[in-house]
């Protein structure tokens, strides 16, 4: 388990070096996911377990994760106020349009194959 | 008065100390999907939602400053690093997938992630926010260290930015559910894609405890949008801003 945690942690590491070395506009742990999948890939078969038990116990709580940066939202209530209106619209309207708008774009390039139901 | 006195050393130590916030944290957390559950797994009912809103109402009637909350919740927040990295793994797994839909996914990620920009600075223009509020806006729909450097580099409010990001992603993971069933997107991978892309890494939290393919797609469209933003939209506004 201690090995999966170091694992996840050197490619985040490596992501964060390369990131900062070449000047890339990306967080370093999204490099670090590439990294870690080029890892798999290269490796291929199935991923070990202990990887596995780790990186599910992470993406379960996920949301968790997020709770942090949520509640920093109350710092910035005042500039959000200042304006309430396109912000708002922006936040929601614009959001969900992006979402329906990018789905139905995609679902219309996948075709009618091989599409799982909901 | 030494009874005064105890309360007030208990207080030094719970606001000096990491614990309080980091439990305080996990204990919302664990209400929050208690609450999602109560409400069937209803979306509308995002467990992270709920957990903010907890904390937020217990720091306002104590009157904690946020620092002294991230002091402690930063445990918590340093492990977004690690989870974003243990995305490589749904990712590995739907592969074949993945690969298979390479051109569509290439497509509708670049059209979804200008869309995702264009109607937010529409709606800033259209309802006269200030430039600064307009440049905060455009790069709302990516993960957020991405969202605020790219904000800084055209002119908006990082700190504005970061809250601007959360929201919508709060948006996305609690009411795209609603905008893909009245768009009629059903294939797992279109809904996947869509939310990664307009909703980053609170849409991906939803997606990966909804199903594995969307997941998967949703954390490969967060990655690829962040990617996509920060090399486009910089160029992009300069190239408006000088004409």
């Amino acid at each position: 388990m201690i090995g999966a945690v170091a694992l996840l942690l050197c490619c985040q590491f490596a992501g964060e070096l390369v990131v900062r070395a070449a000047g890339l506009p990306l967080p370093g742990p999204v490099l670090g996911m590439a990294i870690l999948f080029g890892i798999l890939l290269a490796r291929g078969g199935e991923p070990p377990a202990a990887l596995v038990t780790v990186a599910d116990g992470l993406l379960r709580n996920l949301g968790l994760l997020f709770i942090p940066a949520g509640v920093g939202v109350i710092v910035h209530i005042g500039l959000l106020a200042e304006a309430i209106v396109p912000v708002a619209l922006a936040v929601s309207v614009g959001t969900l349009a992006a979402i329906a708008v990018t789905g139905k774009l995609m679902q219309a390039l996948l075709g009618r194959t091989g599409s799982e139901r909901r | 008065m030494r009874e005064g006195e105890a309360l007030a050393t208990l207080w030094v130590y719970l606001s000096a100390d990491p614990l309080a916030a980091l439990t305080a944290t996990l204990l919302a957390w664990l209400a929050g999907l208690r609450v999602h559950e109560a409400a069937r797994g209803n979306p509308i009912v995002n467990p992270v939602l709920v957990a903010v809103l907890l904390i937020v109402a217990v720091l306002l009637a104590a009157g904690i400053p946020y620092a002294d909350y991230f002091e402690g919740a930063q445990f918590v927040h340093f492990l977004l690093g690690p989870a974003t990295v243990a995305l490589a793994l749904p990712l590995y797994r739907q592969w074949s997938l993945v690969r298979g839909s390479a051109v569509a996914i290439l497509v509708s990620l670049a059209a979804g992630s200008a869309f995702a920009v264009a109607s937010a600075v529409a709606l800033g223009v259209a309802f006269g926010a200030p430039l600064s509020v307009i440049a905060s806006l455009a790069p709302k729909s990516v993960t957020t260290p991405v969202a605020m450097g790219v904000a800084e580099e055209i002119g908006g409010l990082p700190g504005l930015t970061a809250a601007i990001v959360i929201l919508s992603g709060i948006v996305g993971a609690s009411l795209g559910t609603l905008a893909l069933n009245l768009a009629r997107v059903r294939d797992w991978r279109a809904r996947g894609l869509a939310i990664g892309t307009a909703a980053h890494g609170i849409g991906t939290a939803r997606a990966l405890v909804v199903n594995e393919t969307a997941g998967a797609f949703s954390g490969l469209a967060m990655g690829l949008n962040a990617l996509a933003t920060a090399l486009a939209l910089p160029l992009v506004w300069r190239l408006f801003a000088s004409g």
